[in-house]
């Protein structure tokens, strides 16, 4: 039996652990120069760039580090390997320049997730980065996104991203966060199902407010304000009262979403969480999707974390071998379901108590950039909807890309998706559910034109 | 805009070419951050919307992306820049 | 509930949207039929070339058709579709592709067709990014591009705008002939008409199948890539000798090529785009033009049209079953012939006649004939 495992994060290194350990040699292929994925994202350079890089995580993440790079010889780890594309049976990479088809009879996904945002005027300015994507500069590079960052979003994210840059020495000019604190207070009672992570959690929150950092709750973000790069943000606070903070920076996030191409790709069907307002691809408990020989672990099968993330990974290659035919260590497996569903209470809490803005989405100004690989604005799309539209009127997501080409851009909808969504159904009075998703196509990322085609 | 640097100031230096000018950035420095640390974005919108400095750092948003000669388009964010590297923004 | 019609038009495509807004311009009760949305298929999904040059000679009448009506289609419909006459080059790469285009001249010729053949340094002093293997070219002045994402969409529009229905998400499951009419029943209601005009692309063959004149018609997957936007250099929408390759650049900037076949399963519908197909027109539109080696390809798609042995489509009347009128097997060049095709479908239908010359696209012209 021949499985691939298709990411080295959380997910897929415990993937292949579990697969190593049963006496399989994976096909294990990462995008990136290391494993660890994201959250245990490991420096360029091998000199340290010193200090706490993973906080409290620092054991998570050394454990997954020492036992990636074990499992790298036992595997057949291929490492800067873009998987850019999935048939039956057949994985299509890209590698040193070069176009490969690997051959594989199940596949594991565990291909993690990104940044969810809502578009803002401004948002596409230099100095306006994702929240992840301000942590991963700080955390894995060694560099602040600005000089003086305000934070706009919502999620645990915001407020630990935060917590860091002020930690790191950064001026910290403003923390925003679109879920009102009494919205956190109902879910609390969920959030103590991980006391400690609730706990760090109100210590984040405690030391910002401490530093006399201007904390918003419940507000409204209304632009980013520059010229050729940030120079201020204006936000609403709850009670209305309109502010605008200089900064140099801004960090912009509303909770994650899926990376799930390639399960789209492999044809699995999706399915809309409400809970976290994404889509995800159908699986079941033990990752196994519809489509026979294709399982999901991890981020990319629904946002659940990285502690949840190895659980998941391990629970996928037990169901690959089980479906091999191979011998599965039951005991294992059922000790991974009880600590997968215990997981389950808090990240439902967690969901609820930092929702993503859909509000805030649909009402993206008409003049603001929505798609900004094609600098498509939010009214275009709502010509789209309108029946008298040259076209006739677009009432899914995949007609309003090809009537606008919002989606149509190097990114394939990764960061318009999801508000474009909440516009379009805002616009036709429908749901956000009916208004389905952008499909995906292959390549999953772009690919260069070779001038020579693959003997 | 530029990024400030946070950590691992003491690594070696490096000298890398941006548009044809010299620049300097330090060994296992993202190519954004060798950018972002010398100018103060990364590419031209094709649309007349203005500059960008990318977006995500994980080489999902495709804003990043430049021209390394000898090598083609990279996204700067997840790509190394390495000592002689000659980048052309567009 | 039952509505009665002139016409049923079953397929949304192209030529059905098309033929819908002709008939319902002049008056007639049309209902339309499609599957998905108008222009999923082949229409929608096609490389939009709107090109005469190269044309089978017995394409070239509705072709011109078609062109006129292309130039005015902003009028007609309220969006030109983006339509820009940027010239097709249909570029050879060796002497005998060279000799072909030489011989073509004369067909341009007969048909009135603005063509001028150029040589290799003549060429590269016009368009001085093609690459060293092409030897010639035949330069189309009146020839383009347009969205093919847009066209269908915006015909369907007008058409309802001009009293036809068009029918999205109706397959066509339920169809009879009933007392000399055709009857289409779906969603608990009925449509009949003495008039049919089957417009169902690849599944085309299916309707003349079960009206006793099958015909060869097989799945035809193009395989499309689209580019980065890259600073617009590249003018005329590019060919080859045979068809390898093609490729376009928008004013926006994206490079849309295409060449060789996806895979499709006509029974779902599904189709993908492969990656050695892929693969293959890269390195083929490399050779052609050079300086796009390293840009990037940020997507590809393919779909589903109906590709006949000859490569020319099936238009005209039943042999069998008077009313039914056929057109389709457009056989990966259909796109701009739609709106052609739809005026020349209202005039048989209204008419009983039509200047454009049809024998070569006579059903009956397979040996398969009424064989079960």
């Amino acid at each position: 039996m021949r499985v691939a495992v298709v990411g080295g994060g959380p997910a897929g290194t415990r993937a292949v652990e579990v697969l190593v350990r049963a006496g399989y040699r994976p096909l294990w292929l990462e995008e990136a120069a290391a494993h660890g994925g994201r959250i245990y994202q490991r420096p360029f350079a091998a000199t340290a760039l010193g200090g706490d890089r993973y906080g409290p995580d620092s054991a998570k993440a050394a454990a997954i580090h020492a036992l990636g790079d074990r499992l790298r010889a036992a595997s057949d780890w291929r490492a800067e390997t873009l998987v850019w594309n999935l048939r039956p049976g057949l994985i299509d990479t890209f590698r040193a320049g070069r176009l490969e088809t690997e051959q594989a009879d199940r596949v594991i996904l565990c291909t993690g997730a990104m940044d969810r945002i809502v578009p803002l005027p401004g948002w596409t300015l230099p100095g306006v980065f994702a929240l992840g994507g301000a942590q991963i500069a700080l955390k894995v590079h060694g560099v602040a996104i600005g000089a003086r960052v305000a934070f706009i979003g919502t999620g645990p994210l915001l407020w630990l991203v935060a917590a860091q840059y002020l930690a790191a020495g950064i001026s910290v000019a403003l923390v925003l966060d679109t879920t009102p604190f009494s919205t956190k207070a109902r879910a609390a009672a969920g959030l103590l199902a991980a006391p400690s992570t609730f706990a760090r959690g109100l210590a984040l929150l405690a030391r910002l407010r401490l530093a006399g950092v201007r904390v918003i709750e419940g507000g409204t973000p209304v632009s980013i304000e520059g010229t050729e790069a940030v120079a201020a943000v204006r936000v609403r606070d709850r009670a209305g009262r309109e502010l605008t903070l200089a900064c140099d920076a801004v960090g912009l996030g509303f909770g994650l979403k899926p990376e799930s191409q390639l399960a789209d790709l492999a044809s699995v069907p999706f399915r809309f969480e409400p809970a976290q307002r994404n889509w995800v691809p159908e699986h079941d408990a033990s990752g196994r999707t519809p489509v026979g020989g294709v399982y999901v672990a991890g981020d990319g099968a629904g946002i659940a974390g990285a502690v949840a993330a190895e659980l998941a990974g391990a629970r996928a290659a037990w169901a690959a071998i089980e479906d091999s035919g191979g011998a599965v260590a039951a005991e294992e497996v059922a000790r991974l379901d009880r600590a997968i569903a215990r997981l389950k209470g808090f990240r439902c809490a967690l969901d609820r108590a930092f929702p993503y803005p859909a509000w805030l989405a649909a009402r993206t100004p008409d003049s603001t950039i929505l798609c900004r690989c094609e600098a498509i604005a939010a009214g275009a799309l709502r010509k789209a909807a309108e029946a008298g539209h040259v076209a006739g009127g677009a009432d899914e997501l995949n007609r309003a890309k090809a009537f606008t080409r919002i989606g149509m851009g190097r990114c394939q909808g990764r960061l318009c998706g999801p508000p474009a969504a909440e516009i379009l159904a805002e616009a036709l009075g429908r749901s956000v559910a009916e208004i389905g998703r952008l499909r995906s196509q292959p390549p999953v990322k772009p690919l260069p034109i070779l001038p020579e085609a693959p003997r | 805009m530029r990024l400030v640097r946070c950590a691992g100031a003491d690594r070696p230096r490096l000298r890398f070419t941006l548009d044809g000018a010299p620049a300097e950035a330090l060994a296992g420095d993202a190519l954004l951050t060798a950018i972002l640390t010398n100018a103060g974005h990364v590419r031209q919108s094709e649309f007349g919307d203005g500059l960008r400095a990318g977006f995500c750092w994980m080489g999902a948003c495709q804003d990043c992306v430049v021209w390394v000669e000898g090598v083609g388009r990279v996204r700067a964010c997840t790509t190394p820049v390495a000592p002689g590297m000659v980048v052309r923004r567009a | 509930m039952s509505a009665t019609c002139d016409v049923l038009v079953l397929g949304g495509g192209g030529a059905g949207c098309s033929a819908a807004l002709h008939l319902a311009r002049r008056g007639a009760r049309v209902a339309l039929f499609e599957r998905g949305k108008v222009g999923s298929q082949a229409s929608g999904v096609n490389y939009g070339g709107v090109r005469q040059n190269g044309r089978h000679p017995a394409e070239l009448p509705i072709a011109r058709r078609s062109r006129e009506i292309w130039a005015r289609l902003a009028e007609l419909v309220g969006t030109d579709a983006e339509f820009d006459a940027t010239g097709h080059l249909k570029l050879a790469r060796n002497a005998a592709e060279e000799a072909e285009l030489a011989s073509y001249m004369q067909i341009a010729r007969a048909h009135e067709l603005p063509l001028e053949l150029i040589g290799g340094n003549r060429l590269r002093e016009r368009w001085p990014w093609l690459g060293p293997s092409v030897v010639a070219g035949a330069f189309a002045p009146q020839d383009g591009a347009a969205n093919p994402r847009l066209l269908a969409p915006a015909l369907a529009r007008a058409a309802r705008e001009a009293g036809a229905e068009i029918n999205e998400d109706t397959p066509v499951t339920e169809l009879s002939r009933e007392g000399g009419r055709f009857v289409v029943r779906a969603r608990g209601r009925t449509w009949s008409a003495p008039v049919a005009l089957n417009c169902m692309g690849y599944w085309g063959g299916e309707i003349a199948a079960r009206f006793g004149e099958p015909v060869p018609v097989a799945p035809l997957a193009p395989n499309m890539l689209v580019s980065e936007p890259i600073p617009y250099f590249l003018g005329p929408n590019l060919g080859v000798v045979g068809g390898d390759v093609y490729l376009r650049q928008i004013r926006r900037g994206n490079v849309i090529f295409g060449g060789g076949r996806g895979s499709c399963d006509p029974s779902v519908p599904w189709a993908r785009p492969l990656p050695e197909a892929a693969a293959a027109a890269m390195a083929r539109a490399v050779e052609l033009v050079p300086c796009l080696a390293g840009v990037q390809v940020i997507r590809s798609w393919s779909g589903i049209d109906g590709e006949m042995p000859d490569g020319l489509p099936v238009i005209g009347p039943s042999r069998t079953t008077p009313g039914l009128i056929h057109a389709f097997g457009f056989s990966g060049h259909g796109f701009m012939l739609g709106p052609g095709i739809g005026a020349v479908l209202a005039e048989l239908v209204l008419d009983g006649r039509t200047d454009i010359p049809l024998d070569p696209f006579r059903i009956d012209r397979f040996a398969l004939g009424r064989r079960a």
